[in-house]
This record gives C-alpha cells, structure tokens and sequence, in this order.
C-alpha cells in the first residue's frame, strides 16, 4: 500500500471528473500515487459530454509553438495511450488516424488558410510535421462526396479522432480499476493550505491531500485563486449537430463534420460568446447544417437526431495553462480546450511528473503568467 | 404585421388539445392546433373521425365521445394543422419591447421546417405506455397492448395466431374488452398486479367508490374474467423467439408462485400502465418533478397548468396521468388561463368560467389514487434483471447500467455519456423511466434524486437540410463562419 | 399476427377502398388510410428491420411515433416511421438491414 503523504489521506486530490481530470487520475494512479478524484453530480457544466472527438493537430499553435509541439506529442502518443487502456479496460476507445482534413469554400479562405498554415510552420522553434494545400480535384479523390461548393482544403496525416464518450468512461473505469476513489457530487466549496497539505470543503465533506490538481474546467477560474494560481477562463458556446446511425461512408474527419465509430455523423460548429447560457439556438444550428450541406450535399437526407450546445474551456490566447503554484506548492493547475487531443499527454506525460512534484521549465511557456506579465516576479 | 403568427399555439390533438384550442379561439384568441397525426383525436380518439370499426359496441361510449369535441373545434374558427410535428419550443427571450415575449415553435410540416411566433403555447402532448422492459420485449410480435388499440381503431387490425396480454391497468382491460366485442382470440392474460398492492390501495378505495369509472370498470373487468383466462400474481415475464434464434417471438414464459410457465404466443401485448410524455415540456425547460404516487416524472405545474416557463403550458395527461376527461377539463382550465396572461379576459372573469370545469376536473379525478397504488408495477417490472435490454434504440441493458453506477454515475445524464442509453431516436421515451429506476436502486436513493434525462431539441427528428433552410440572423451566421 | 376484422375486409373490397403497393418488391394491398406499418402488419411482415446496432430483428412497438422501431424505406429513403405515414397507390416500401445507406 502507498503510505498517504504528508498532510492529507490522498497523495493528490483530483478536483474535476472531465476529460482532463480522469486522464490525470488514471495517470496518477498508475505513478503509484493514492488518487481521490472529486467530481460535481450527474447535471454539471461538462464540456467533456459535448466535445467533437477530433485528436487533432493541423494549424494549431499560431503564437505558440510550444504548443504545437505538445499537441503533436499526444497526437504521437495516442495510439500507444488507445492500446494501454484497451489492455486495461477492454474498452476500445476507437482512436483512428486516418487524417483530417479542413475543406473550403472560397479560394479566399482557401488562401488564408494556406498562408496561416505557412506562418504556424515558419515559427521560431516550430515543429515539422507534415501537410498538404489541396485544391478541389486532390481533396476529391480522397473526399468523393464533396459538394460543388469545396475549392480545396488543407489535409495533415496526423489528424484523426475516437469515441470521446467512450474514452471518458474508459478512463473512469480505468481509475476504478487503479484504486482512485471517484467522488461525485463532491464540488470543491473551499480549499486551504495548511501544514504542507491541502484541506477540501466539499458538498461530500472535507478531504484532505498532499498534492492537488485543478482540473476543473470552468470551475478552476473559482478555485485556483483559492491557491496562488490563476485560471483566467472563460465559457465558449458551440452547437454540435448528430444524425442517426448510417453506414460507413466518409473515412477521414473533417473539422466540421466526421462519422462516428458508431455510424452517426457529427457536425460542427460555433463560436459563441453567451456566458453560461447553453439554450440552443435554431439560427446557429441551422447554419451549421447549411455550411455541412454545402460540404457533404448527401447528408441533406440524414436525420438530426441530437443536438447541443457546450462550453468550450477558454483561456484568453485559447492555448492551455499548466502550471503549480509558486505559494501554494504542489497545487497544480491544467486546463485547455482540447481534453481529447491532450488527453494521452495528460495521461502519460504530465501525470508522472505532477507524481514525480514538479512541472520543469519546459512547461513555463504554458504559466497563466503570460496573461499578466507586469506582475510577473 | 404583427411579429406573432398566432396568440396561442396549442400541441397535441387529444382531449385536452381540442378542448383548449376551442375554447381559447372561441374567445376571439388567434389560435392554432399542431398534431402530428393526420386526423385530430390524439391516441385515445385516435380515428374518431375515419375509424373502419363501425360498430360501435367494440370502441365502446368513452370513445365515442372523442367525437363530440370536434364540432367546438370546428366552430370555434381556430386553425387546425395536422401531420405537424413540433421539434422544439424555445424559451422566452429577454427581446419583448411590448410586454410579451415571443416563443418560437420550431415545426415540420410535409418535410419542411419552419419557425412559428406566438405568444402563448399550451402543450397537450398526452401520455405513452410505460416502459415494460422484460427480456425479449424487442422481439418483433410483442407490441404494446396501447399499440395494438390504435391498430384495432385505425385499421380494424386484430391479432391472430396465438395471443397473450400481460401486465396490469385500465388500458389492459380495455383492450381486452374491445377485442372480446370485436371477436378477436386471446389465449390468456397475465396479471401483473402485485399482489401487496391491495394492501397500500385498500384505505384509497373509498375515493375509488365514488368514481365515475367505478361502474362502467367493474362491469368490463367482469366480463373479461368470466370469458377469457386470466392469470393472476405473475411475478416474472419473458418473451422467447425460436431456439437459437431471435427473429420473431415463439412463446412467453411467466412465473406464478414461483414456478415457471410457458405460452406459445404469436403476439405479446405488454401494457403497465402510461406516463406523461414530456420531452417537448423537459427540451423547453419546464422543470419537472417525480410523483411517487404515479411513479413517473411530471413537469411542475400549478392549478392552471403553468409551467416554470413563462408563457408555457401543460394540459392533460402530459402534466400527470388523469384519463380523457380530466384531460379535457384541464385543457379548458389552461386556456382561460392564457387568455386571462394575453389580456383577453380578466382574473374575474376567468375564475368565474373556470369554476364548472375545476369541478367536472376533480370527479374526474376521483379515485384515481386507488388505481394509481394499485396499478404500480412491482420493481421487478421496473428496474429489471441485468440480461434486459433497457434501451431499445442503443440495445443498452439494466446490467450496464448498473456497472455504470458502480464506476460512479449517479444520474441518468452520465450514465446516457458512457452508454448511450437514452442517444437514439425515441430519445430516452422508451429508457428513461427504467434508467432512473434502476440506477435509483442500485445507489439505494429516490428517483427523485437520481433525476432524469436533460432533453434537447430537436425532440423529434427532422432532416439536415430541412434544419440547413431555416431562417437565420447575420449573427447566427457570423458565429459559425467567423472566428 | 394479424389480420383485418371480417366485416372491414368485406366491406374495403365491396367499395374498391385498396391501395395497391410493393413490399420488398413484391405486390401487395391495404387499407386507404392505413399506415405502412398497418400495412405491412396486415400482410404478415411482423419483423420490418435489423437493427443498426446488433442486427436484432425488429417490429413494430408503439404505433404511436415514439419508438423508432417501425423504422423501413419508403420510396427509397430510409428510415422513416412506418406507423406515421399513410400507405399510398404504388409506394415502394422496403425493409432494412441494419444502418441506413447515405444515398438512399
């Protein structure tokens, strides 16, 4: 048995059940750290039961290559991180990487497109990774079903997707299985430091830990203050759209629109500023299935079975924030909008080291303190 | 013009659509009825107006009385559009420069959506059969006993071959009363009844005595029992297809006193009992409560059929099974309520013409405590043995749900994230109920505390390019294309 | 199973009120004013689909527009609820094996 560290009955307390916290967890865990992850209950702002499932790394890290270079890692990583938990679970959270493309609709966008792919790879410090502009006739041999709107797109080999419901319930049953105690309805109300270790007020009741990790989405922004951090986010609303169960037809994702594993076909999305009001609106929905139209002409016919509408995890530059407090130490924050693309470095690179106590240097550039450099000490 | 394409919208063609909407149109409102089915009735006067069963001993009086509420409709000058279906209700928006909020009723009609405004809408959306999930139950042959009543009045369409009923209700009864008039074989009817209900249902029975129904009831059960086999305390049911195979159902098993019985049946015809339908109520946001007497969720309603949604309403069976008449009078009741919030008619006067239909509601409503207590279906029937498929569309069973709860879920909406119990395209009608049964159970907790399923629109599903060719503003517009 | 009652039957051909449709090809009649799913019930197709999940044969169940089971292809689009569209002269209504065909 692992002896509880100083301070607390958990090695590290978890504070989130999304995406990013059960991949934490179960990493955690398999550090060999006593785990207690705490979750709010079954009606919670959950950005994890609405995700689009892309594990997705073209044209991502503009004004970050560090990040580009992360997202490429777990990009690389996912496979062997599908495998282990397949191993583990039986659960195949059906990682494919097939690659993505982003079709267009005007040679305009086309060539914005094109010239901020260029900029991303012309980075200082940038990672190489492979990608291809393609006008109409290349995309076409790979997308027959393109409507006579798409000019070309862009297209990355390492571009895929999975079943992101299913791998929130792998990682979950993965950390039962790792001995993490799953605490839901257990929001965290308050959290002291104290004695070398952190004391939670939760709606469950009090618990206790050495180490803690902020993965809480929106609700970091609360609760990293409460610990020397920061977590300047903010909600993103965007409306997913998923039609019934069809036979395989469309074999690579797309950004706006991928067949599931499953058969449906999700389509995508928007950008929305509304705070935390997340009533659908026919307007936006209807325009996405527009533009999905315009993309794939076939899909007209399909029925919309499902639709909603999520909360993206902002930050204010959109790149994430992994960082431990400089007052607080072994209280650590992550967050980001890509739970899925991220979720096999969170799993196996950041969760060893946040097991090991500390971040290293490397992750500097991803401190909340670039929001707010005057202050920086 | 006026932004609102009516005063009030009313949902649903039952008793309590058509008495609402020609009430409320009869009072100058501008008013329109959406139904889904080609002809007005809902599911208890389904086909009241085109019915092939002519003799009209086999539907009996309590149905022909549908067609007594079709001459107001027709006088009363309010519009009628059948074959609508109604996706979405949108909550009020903050917009009303003049005091009103609009609501907007997404709708289909012949394969084309299209927006509605009105001011008010009043959701008449009735009742389904209750769940009765039991192992096999997705065989094709077995069929709900309220299904079989709408193929016996809409096509004068009777089982043959070997037919069993099972379960326990009014509708049950019904049904078999209908089929005896009509001539129509069954070999036996299972009950269901949990025999210790008599027990908790007994002190309600007074009430029972003074029901309306109590005579008519007697009278049909009654007869039932002395034509037919009836099974009494069956306490386990299966539906079995041909060894090895599952293609159609070949018999059905039961226990009685602990030992196993088997049927050949062509056809099962499962029937415990109906539950408001409240997806459109639940996707509009109307906050709903479990009632432990009904066993079921219903949205929260107050005497007048407001719901916590400004501007929304709830009529019939869809606000808390009370059988067609009180729907009825409920109907009339929400009406003069809309009326008095559109400014129609005042506090006063609306009072004053409510006061015989509140009390035609209450009879109505007599005894309905007894037969709800009596009628509950035993847990066993409710939160089912883990090999039973519990949502049909995914094919999710009550054991995987429970090993959900047992990874942590406490509700219906994680359990519907790691199982998809509740995606499909009857969007949870057919799982719900069981899902926040069984996980209520299994944590040893109220459903009450489990909650049930957050619903969406589109409630029911419509096509991509039919959503793709509905208005949008330039904001909408810009929110999808510029980021 | 099932079938008409008699004395509808009789009186449907007495007035000539058939429809004539195809079922998987095959020729067959209705009601005017049945559903689909009536009539395919009426001519003995129980099973109208395998299921998009398992395989699993499936019927009709509610009749009413909740279940999604009645689901066939009418007119060669797939997955329509039969118990909510009425039979019409010529229709072209087919079963299904499990997930719907995107062009169809």
């Amino acid at each position: 048995m692992t002896q509880p560290s100083r301070g607390g009955e958990y090695d590290v307390a978890v504070i989130g059940g999304g995406l990013v916290g059960s991949a934490l967890a179960w990493g955690l865990a398999r550090a060999g750290q006593k785990v207690a992850m705490l979750d709010e209950g079954d009606i919670a702002v959950r950005p994890s039961r609405g995700n689009f499932a892309l594990v997705w790394v073209q044209g991502k890290g503009l004004g970050m290559p560090e990040y580009a270079g992360w997202t490429k890692k777990s990009s690389d990583d996912w496979s062997g991180f599908a495998d282990l938990l397949r191993e583990q679970t039986g659960l195949d959270v059906a990682y494919r990487r097939p690659g993505g493309f982003m079709p267009m609709l005007s040679e305009e966008d086309l060539q914005a497109r094109a010239n901020t792919m260029m900029r991303l790879h012309n980075q200082p410090d940038m990672i190489r990774y492979p990608y291809e502009v393609m006008d109409r006739e290349t995309l076409r041999k790979e997308l027959p079903f393109i409507g006579p709107d798409v000019v070309g797109g862009t297209y990355c080999p390492l571009d895929g997707h999975c079943n992101s419901l299913r791998l929130l319930r792998t990682l979950h049953k993965g950390i039962g299985l790792l001995g993490v105690d799953y605490r839901p309805n257990h929001r965290v109300e308050r959290i002291e430091h104290r004695d070398g270790g952190f004391r939670m007020t939760t709606a469950g009741g009090e618990i206790r830990a050495g180490k803690i990790v902020l993965a809480a989405g929106h609700d970091s922004a609360r609760l990293a203050p409460m610990v020397g951090l920061s977590a300047p986010v903010r909600p993103q609303r965007g409306h997913v759209i998923v039609t019934e169960k069809t036979a395989p037809f469309l074999h690579h994702p797309t950004v706006y629109v991928r067949q599931t594993d499953e058969g449906g076909v999700m389509i995508g999305d928007s950008f929305e500023e509304a705070g935390f009001d997340t009533t659908l609106q026919p307007g936006v929905s209807s325009a996405i299935a527009q533009r999905a139209i315009r993309f794939f002409p076939l899909l007209g016919k399909l029925n919309v079975v499902r639709s909603w509408a999520a909360l993206r995890v902002l930050t204010p530059d959109g790149f994430p924030i992994y960082e431990e407090s400089k007052t607080a130490p072994g209280a650590f924050v992550a967050t980001c909008h890509s739970g899925v693309t991220l979720a096999a470095n969170h799993a196996l690179t950041l969760a060893p080291l946040i097991a090991a106590g500390g971040l290293g240097d490397s992750f500097t550039p991803f401190s909340a303190g670039r929001f707010h450099v005057p202050q920086a000490a | 013009m006026s932004r609102f394409d009516f005063d009030i919208a009313v949902v649903g063609s039952g008793p309590a659509g058509l008495a609402a909407a020609a009430l409320a149109a009869s009072k100058g409102a501008s008013v329109v009825l959406l139904d889904e089915q080609a002809e007005p009735g809902g599911q208890i006067y389904r086909a009241v107006t085109e019915t092939p069963v002519r003799d009209r001993k086999v539907l009996g009086p309590d149905y022909w009385h549908g067609a007594e509420l079709l001459g107001p409709l027709r006088d009363s000058g309010a519009a009628h559009w059948p074959g609508t279906i109604v996706w979405s209700v949108a909550r009020p928006r903050e917009d009303a420069p003049d005091g009103h909020r609009p609501i907007q009723i997404g709708l289909s009609r012949n394969g084309s959506a299209a927006m509605l405004t009105v001011r008010h809408v009043i959701l008449a959306t009735g009742a389904l059969e209750r769940p009765f999930p039991i192992p096999g139950w997705t065989l094709p042959g077995v069929l709900g006993a309220g299904a079989a009543q709408v193929l016996l009045k809409t096509s004068g369409l009777v089982p043959s071959g070997a037919t069993v009923m099972a379960g326990s209700g009014p509708l049950l009864w019904l049904l078999a009363w209908q089929y005896l008039q009509a001539g129509a074989r069954i070999d036996a009817i299972l009950d269901t009844t949990p025999k210790e209900n008599w027990r908790a249902a007994l002190p309600l029975l007074p009430g029972f005595l003074r029901s309306p129904y109590l005579g008519k009831g007697m009278k049909l059960m009654l007869e039932v029992r002395r034509k037919l086999t009836v099974i009494g305390n069956v306490t386990a049911l299966r539906a079995e297809g041909a060894i090895g195979g599952d293609s159609a159902l070949k018999s059905v098993v039961y226990t009685r006193n602990g030992t196993e019985h088997r049927l050949p049946a062509d056809t099962l015809l499962l029937h415990h009992g109906v539950i408001p339908n409240l997806n459109l109520a639940n996707a509009t946001g109307c906050a709903q409560r479990w009632d432990e007497q009904q066993r079921c969720w219903r949205p929260t309603t107050d005497e007048w059929g407001a719901t916590s949604v400004e501007g929304v309403s709830l009529a019939g069976d869809g606000a808390g099974i009370g059988g067609a008449r009180a729907a009825e009078e409920a109907g009339r009741l929400a009406a003069l309520d809309a009326l008095h919030r559109l400014g129609r008619i005042g506090r006063e006067q609306r009072d004053k013409a409510a006061a015989p239909h509140r009390a035609a509601l209450d009879r109505a409503l007599t005894g309905r405590a007894f037969l709800d207590t009596l009628y509950t279906p035993a847990e066993a029937f409710r939160a089912p043995a883990d090999d039973t498929i519990v949502c049909r569309c995914e094919e999710i069973t009550a054991g995987a749900v429970r090993e959900a709860v047992r990874l942590g879920c406490s509700g219906p909406n994680q359990a519907k994230s790691f199982l998809r119990c509740g995606m499909g395209p009857c969007q949870g009608r057919l799982c719900g109920p069981t899902v926040t049964e069984v996980i209520a159970a299994e944590r040893g907790v109220s459903p009450a505390e489990v909650g049930y399923y957050r619903l969406r629109p589109p409630v029911k599903p419509i096509t991509l390019a039919e959503l793709a060719a509905l208005p949008k503003t330039d904001a909408d517009i810009d929110a999808v294309f510029k980021h | 199973m099932f079938r008409r009652l008699p004395e509808i039957e009789t009186a449907l051909n007495a007035a000539g009120q058939t429809v004539s449709f195809t079922i998987d090809g095959r020729p067959a009649s209705a009601r005017a004013g049945d559903s689909v799913t009536a009539a395919l019930l009426a001519n003995g197709v129980t099973a109208c689909r395998t299921t998009a999940v398992s395989g699993a044969a499936r019927g009709p169940y509610c009749m009413m527009g909740v279940c999604y089971d009645c689901l066939v292809t009418i007119d060669g689009t797939g997955n329509r609820q039969g118990c909510q569209v009425r039979v019409a002269p010529g229709m072209a209504v087919e079963t299904q094996n499990g997930k719907r065909e995107v062009e169809r």
